[in-house]
């Protein structure tokens, strides 16, 4: 990627960030049936357990998903 | 006649002063207040996948050959609560899981071997959290404790974690610091072994790997179907990092066994979106990038969007996409400069894109799953995962979880 368009890139990610705190609104908790719902969840599922781990191995990436970052081999 | 209204007078004061002496009613105790400080089961979950992968770029022969390989994982978990005499919440979490592996390039440590010991092995790995909750504030604190062992692995790892609550709740601030101190055996492949060590009980050397990292994640509830998080991941790792049986050719014909720089400073940064588009659609979105000083540089998104066919099923495709620019120590086989201090022919850590897509269906029905009242929910998802390095994939992943 060019240096311009990473310039872009992180410009417009501050943005977004910057734009979607100034929205945040004040919800109270009888507001939060919506957010509460299961699939609203802010992690990963149960279920996606073993995948992240899986993935954690194939990949050389790892970290900030909620899933494994050390411990256990995985060395295969 | 005066006498007859006294005495009616004083009759009258008689029953109201007897309806005044009604039994004083106790002060009102706010029942929405009482905790039962017994100790309760709050959920218990299994969680079941079976994986299956192909492919012919080996690390253990070099970055060709066999990557077959199956495994069988499963997990228990069991999360009970009390309250204690100041009010405060207790969570106790144990789990212990059990994963089973079939992996032919394994085998292939020893290739004299029939079948070598790490063709098949078991891992098993028990934890157990304590975490303490002020329900009011939301306010949490705990610590974790967990072991790891598999036939030449062995993990010991602690954890604390905290979290904080902002007044009106709508943004949570969470802390984890965790350390891993593992103890591995240096098994080298059988061509690049001397004397008798790791054959037929001759003892192997062992190597130490630490891991520490810290999390720090900001949860923000943005309105009323929009909520988002952030969390930053550093991590430091130091002892042996390198897998010693894997093999690595050289362009002058020779072979070493895998070797890498004893410390990785990893820096991920997961941004992750959940918004409820309607009372059908949610919208799941997350994004990492990852950075370490091995020069892996990786861009992963994923999108999920879960559809409600009624109030307590729903279907849930989605798809994950991974770019990775690979580490600088990675060359296939053969093609390692013998001047290479570092070297390694694992395509884990080699350039590539990844595709990863699938869908769930989860079930929660109000009376239990299958009329099983304690059966609250079913969760069944199945990937398909597929590599540019030629390496597919599948999982199948079952969650049950009993209340």
């Amino acid at each position: 990627m060019n240096p311009f368009k990473k310039i872009l890139l992180n410009v417009s990610m501050v943005c977004t960030l910057t734009a979607m705190l100034s929205a945040c609104s004040s919800v109270k908790p009888y507001q939060k049936s919506k957010l509460n719902d299961a699939d609203m969840i802010l992690s990963a599922r149960k279920a996606q357990k073993f995948e992240q781990s899986f993935q954690l191995y194939r990949e050389g990436a790892s970290g900030a998903n909620g899933g494994k970052s050390g411990g256990g081999c995985g060395c295969n | 006649m005066r006498k007859i209204y006294i005495h009616v007078l004083f009759m009258y004061l008689g029953i109201l002063s007897t309806y005044a002496q009604t039994q004083q009613s106790p002060a009102k105790i706010d029942s929405s207040q009482y905790k039962s400080r017994k100790l309760k089961v709050d959920e218990v979950n299994l969680v079941s996948a079976y994986y299956h992968q192909e492919g012919n770029n080996s690390a253990v022969t070099g970055g060709i050959g066999t990557e077959k390989l199956s495994d069988f994982a499963n997990t228990i978990d069991l999360q009970m609560s009390r309250f204690n005499k100041n009010g405060k919440k207790n969570t106790y979490f144990f789990e212990i899981g059990v994963d089973h592996y079939t992996s032919a390039s394994s085998d292939k440590i020893d290739p004299a071997t029939i079948s070598s010991a790490s063709s098949a092995d078991t891992r098993i790995y028990p934890s157990i959290n304590w975490t303490q909750s002020n329900e009011k504030t939301g306010n949490s604190f705990g610590f974790t404790g967990s072991y790891s062992t598999e036939f030449d692995y062995q993990s010991l790892g602690a954890a604390f974690n905290l979290t904080r609550l902002s007044t009106n709740k709508n943004t949570q601030f969470d802390f984890k610091l965790q350390a891993f101190l593992d103890q591995w055996t240096v098994i080298l492949p059988i061509e690049l072994r001397t004397g008798n060590k790791g054959k037929h009980g001759g003892q192997y050397d062992t190597a130490p790997r630490n891991s520490f990292s810290t999390s720090f994640s900001i949860a923000q509830v943005i309105n009323q179907k929009f909520q988002a998080s952030l969390t930053i991941e550093p991590s430091y790792q130091h002892g042996l990092l390198a897998t010693k049986y894997q093999r690595a050719y050289f362009t002058d014909g020779s072979l070493r066994s895998e070797n890498l720089p004893d410390k990785r400073y990893k820096l991920p940064i997961g941004l992750r979106m959940n918004y409820f588009l309607s009372d059908r659609f949610v919208l799941r979105t997350f994004y990492r990038y990852y950075m370490d000083n091995w020069g892996i540089r990786a861009h992963t998104a994923e999108l999920e969007i879960p559809v409600k066919i009624n109030s307590f099923f729903s279907i849930s495709p989605f798809y994950r996409y991974n770019n990775q620019v690979g580490t600088k120590y990675f060359a296939p086989y053969g093609q390692h400069q013998a001047s290479a201090q570092y070297f390694t022919s694992d395509y884990d850590l080699s350039t590539l894109t990844s595709d990863f897509y699938g869908a769930g269906i989860r079930f929660a029905p109000p009376k239990g799953v299958f009329g099983w009242q304690r059966l609250n929910m079913l969760e069944l998802r199945y990937g398909h995962y597929s590599r540019s390095t030629s390496l597919v994939s599948n999982i199948v992943s079952l969650n049950l979880k009993f209340k």
